[in-house]
């Protein structure tokens, strides 16, 4: 597993209060990991925190699942 | 129409004198002091450095880590009593109809370490705004009353009072009104207070309001003491669950005390310093006792706001010997803002709870740290020095009173049927 997806398991381990094994790639934040609408935008917000990035509105909301959180912070970060 | 009566089926307490109603009258029948050096923050610059905090409070003992994230301190202290006085009464066994179970708490000031996190964290950025989602909802002083609510599916009315170190006893009077005129059954309220932060403190002492005995925190709240200084800020909460009589009756629940009345008024003179000759504490005591529609003289505790300030201790006597007359003779009176500090807008809550459980054990908790005398006060007076009195308790009245003027009183009396 990369650095970044790494870092991205810990987050949202933290965040969400959720057990490692259930963070899989396909796992989506609202459906599988017990996230509100809030919860979701303080992970893109820790996102954004941890890897220096800017992450607009509209490109934050296809950020549904672990996987996608991962693609894009490999293709963005800084 | 017919006012309804209302009693008190259920407590809950977490103060700096134990975390449980039984652990809280433990400390107030022995004289205990809360009061110690701040551990909430490095106070080692501020000018009070001591406050009377609760102790060995673990949030992941009543909450998950992720729930607990979520709220601000004086959430989860509101959470914590809401939920021992929930079990006290048994409401969740008895079926109760949740629509008309209210939740109504007061804070004065509410997530003040939230506040203080988020702006220190913006003001050390580059300018760009990254406020947590969970600021706003964490530190709003309403919230309490809303989680609750939702822990419980309590549908009834729901709101927070905010009235500075009123806020409390507003929010139990209010919950009276609304049961008496028949607007719901069940009120859960109560209030929080989680103030000892950086800010708080810093506040505080700007105001030149706290005492700053650092050399002696224990014996810092001395009120009505010739050298009393100020306030020693407290946390923590209370909750009371406030029900219909018949309502009470018929699901067989255990009545501490029924409450009689409520009074309100204002001071209109100054935003922080009492009115000098204590005229809003006699309108309030005045408004209280006609409300509850009985005699001065059928009083026998005050639980006094005494908050151990140089003015206030002062002005609220005055309005005691106005209003009581020679019958202020035979009262015993109290703070025991003297052991638990000054709680803010959960002052009325622990307070209601200390006249309630003194009915209940016709047991008259003290006001400690008494010293020397204080010329300006009456020594015909009995202000409960140092020890517990016993004596019968029918009727106990609670005073508490908010900078901005606001003054509020509460009465409960001894249930004899």
């Amino acid at each position: 597993m990369s650095e970044i997806a790494e870092k991205v398991k810990a987050i949202i381990i933290d965040k969400l209060g959720v057990e490692e094994s259930e963070v899989t790639p396909e796992a989506s934040f609202t459906n599988d990991l017990g996230a509100d609408s809030l919860d979701t935008v303080e992970l893109i917000m820790e996102f954004e925190k941890e890897f220096n990035v800017s992450i607009p509105d509209d490109q934050a909301e296809n950020i549904a699942t672990v996987g996608q959180a991962v693609s894009y912070l490999e293709e963005h970060a800084k | 129409m017919e006012l309804k009566r209302v009693v008190v089926t259920g407590l809950g307490a977490l103060t700096p004198l134990g975390n449980t109603v039984s652990e809280y009258w433990d400390g107030l029948s022995n004289g205990v002091s809360g009061a110690a050096p701040i551990t909430r923050f490095d106070a080692s610059k501020f000018k009070t450095q001591f406050a009377c905090e609760v102790k060995g409070y673990d949030p992941e003992k009543y909450f998950d880590r992720k729930e607990a994230r979520k709220m601000d301190l004086f959430s989860q202290f509101a959470m914590v009593v809401a939920d021992e006085a929930v079990q006290d009464a048994k409401l969740i066994e008895s079926n109760i109809d949740p629509d008309r179970v209210g939740v109504i708490w007061g804070s004065g000031i509410g997530g003040l370490r939230t506040f203080q996190e988020e702006c220190v964290n913006f003001a050390n950025g580059d300018g760009t705004p990254r406020f947590n989602p969970f600021f706003i909802p964490k530190m709003i002083a309403d919230i309490s009353a809303g989680h609750i609510s939702i822990k419980y599916g309590f549908r009834g009315p729901n709101f927070v009072t905010v009235s500075a170190c009123a806020s409390a006893t507003n929010a139990i009077i209010d919950s009276y009104n609304y049961i008496r005129l028949g607007m719901a059954d069940v009120i859960v309220t109560g209030g929080s207070e989680a103030a000892v932060t950086e800010a708080g403190i810093g506040g505080f002492n700007a105001l030149k309001a706290l005492s700053e005995r650092n050399d002696s925190p224990e014996t810092a709240s001395r009120p009505f003491d010739a050298n009393r200084d100020g306030f020693v800020l407290g946390e923590g909460a209370g909750a009371l669950i406030l029900e219909e009589y018949e309502h009470a009756k018929a699901r067989g629940a255990k009545i501490y005390a029924e409450v009689i009345g409520g009074g309100m008024s204002a001071d209109a003179y100054h935003i922080t310093a009492p009115h000098p000759e204590g005229l809003g504490a006699l309108n309030v005591m005045k408004n209280v006792l006609r409300d509850a529609n009985i005699k001065p003289e059928e009083v026998d505790y005050i639980n006094v706001h005494g908050t151990s300030t140089p003015l206030g201790d002062v002005s609220e006597v005055k309005a005691i010997q106005q209003v009581f007359g020679d019958h202020a003779y035979n009262l015993n009176i109290s703070s025991t803002k003297s052991m638990t500090g000054h709680l803010l807008g959960a002052a009325g809550a622990i307070e209601s709870i200390a006249s309630i459980l003194a009915i209940q054990h016709n047991v008259v908790p003290p006001t400690i740290n008494h010293i020397t005398d204080d010329e300006s006060f009456d020594p015909r007076l009995n202000f409960t020095f140092n020890k517990a009195q016993q004596r019968e308790v029918k009727v106990a009245l609670s005073n508490t009173f908010g900078f901005g003027g606001h003054n509020t009183s509460v009465l409960f009396r001894q249930m004899n049927d």
